[in-house]
């Protein structure tokens, strides 16, 4: 098993490299994240086809980090599907911010209406 | 057909059974169910995906979020409560207590007092700083003293007679500009939310000479910084009648549900029941209390349709912390993509 330590102070996410060199199955282990990040990283990584298993926990309740881990159908390295959740989360979120502020400003100007 | 009539109940309807919740967690991954596309399409998910504005009042926002899943809605939740930043009282400088809340209790309470000042435009204290720079620091002072009023009536026993300043509001706190905080700040007014909450009360000779410094910080570090007095959601509640209730059993019926969610309607001199607005529903699972009814009835939520509910204490009007709240998503994704970009992952 081979564990790749980065020995910068300010690393976020520390890959553990488990079952084999291929990078098939990866646990990251991501910093100052709990379920906020975690349950909806899950969700978009779990809907990514390719993604065979995918899975998060709270190594202890006092240390504020997560186990988030993936393994890939086939041959697809598991950064891949990582990287693509978060864009995906991205996407999600800037569409949810778009349609939220679209549906205030209708909400307030159909007031400002009645109101007249 | 009714095959598949189970399976899209089990895709997007919560059961409420009587003993116990059914398809409680998402199932629409990938592989789950054959011949349903569950793969994530962000197409798909912006042609079904809507926001509805319910009511909008001073300090409370009533939202619909329709197509996302629980895992972001939740998110979002979480993020309000704990991670978007506000200013509030960290350290009290105590010149002066005689009165008679001790130190300590008098620097929970100034902590707990919501300050109105945009958090947006202030930074972090770097850590380790102890005096704090104008960028990162709002100064306050509430130097207040009681005294005896000499023109009051001899037998009275009012004190908002016998003495003055003998109550301590949070309208005696007055802000200190630090450094070139007047040329940053010209036309801001930065002061507690409201002037009416009661810190301490004091007697004559009693004085408090205190003096306030307030940083940014959120929730999850302690609980004084929470933008929002709450911020909840639930899901939209589906009541469908199995089969057609009459007569007595549509009174009882709809006395088992909150007012307004059953009305009962005159069909050829008949009382029949009918779903006039499930929304109004709290689920107090009263109908299966009643043998007669309780497998006419199912009850059911919506997996998909958020009703949040968010009042916030007055710092940041609550559309506005829900966008910030969206914003520490995206900021948080974003900083592991460039931690995944810097980093070369081996």
């Amino acid at each position: 098993m081979q564990a790749t330590e980065m020995d910068q102070p300010d690393l976020q996410t520390l890959p553990v490299q488990a079952d084999g060199t291929d990078g098939n199955c990866v646990t990251f282990v991501l910093h100052d994240e709990d379920h906020t990040l975690g349950n909806s990283l899950r969700y978009m990584v779990m809907k990514n086809p390719d993604v065979e298993f995918c899975g998060y926990c709270i190594t202890h309740p006092s240390e504020s980090k997560i186990n988030f881990r993936i393994q890939t159908r086939g041959s697809l390295p598991a950064v891949e599907p990582f990287r693509k959740g978060l864009n995906d989360l991205m996407g999600v979120c800037q569409h949810v911010l778009n349609t939220f502020e679209k549906s205030m400003k209708e909400y307030r100007a159909q007031r400002e209406e009645e109101m007249q | 057909m009714a095959a598949k009539r189970r399976t899209d109940e089990m895709r997007d309807r919560v059961v409420l059974g009587e003993f116990g919740v059914r398809n409680v967690h998402t199932t629409d991954f990938p592989g789950n169910y054959p011949g349903y596309e569950d793969a994530w399409d962000q197409r798909r998910f912006e042609e079904e995906f809507r926001v509805d504005v319910i009511r909008e009042e001073e300090g409370t926002l009533e939202f619909d979020m329709v197509g996302i899943d629980a895992a972001i809605a939740n998110a979002f939740r979480r993020i309000l409560l704990a991670e978007v930043p506000t200013m509030a009282v960290e350290k009290v400088f105590v010149y002066n207590n005689t009165s008679i809340v001790q130190d300590e209790i008098l620097a929970h309470r100034l902590g707990l007092i919501p300050i109105r000042a945009d958090p947006r435009l202030f930074e972090y204290r770097n850590q380790g700083d102890e005096e704090g720079t104008e960028i990162d620091t709002l100064q306050f002072q509430l130097k207040i003293k009681c005294s005896r009023n000499p023109q009051a009536a001899k037998e009275s026993s009012d004190p908002n007679e016998l003495y003055f300043n003998h109550k301590v509001y949070s309208k005696h706190m007055t802000w200190v500009p630090l450094g070139n905080q007047t040329d940053l700040f010209p036309d801001a007014d930065f002061r507690p939310v409201h002037d009416d909450i009661l810190i301490a009360l004091l007697r004559p000779g009693q004085e408090i000479d205190v003096l306030m410094h307030c940083v940014k910080g959120i929730g999850k570090d302690h609980a004084k910084f929470s933008p929002v007095a709450t911020a909840s959601y639930r899901l939209l509640p589906d009541i469908t009648l199995l089969q057609p209730v009459e007569d007595e059993a549509a009174e009882l019926l709809q006395k088992c549900f909150s007012p307004g969610v059953i009305e009962i309607q005159n069909i050829k001199g008949k009382k029949v029941a009918r779903v006039a607005n499930a929304r109004l529903d709290t689920f107090s699972r009263e109908v299966f209390r009643h043998e007669g009814l309780k497998n006419l009835v199912r009850l059911a939520r919506v997996r998909n349709h958020y009703i949040f509910s968010v009042e916030s204490t007055g710092i940041l009007p609550p559309d506005v912390l829900v966008s910030e709240a969206i914003k520490i998503l995206m900021g948080k994704c974003q900083r592991f993509l460039n931690e995944l970009d810097s980093v070369p992952m081996e």
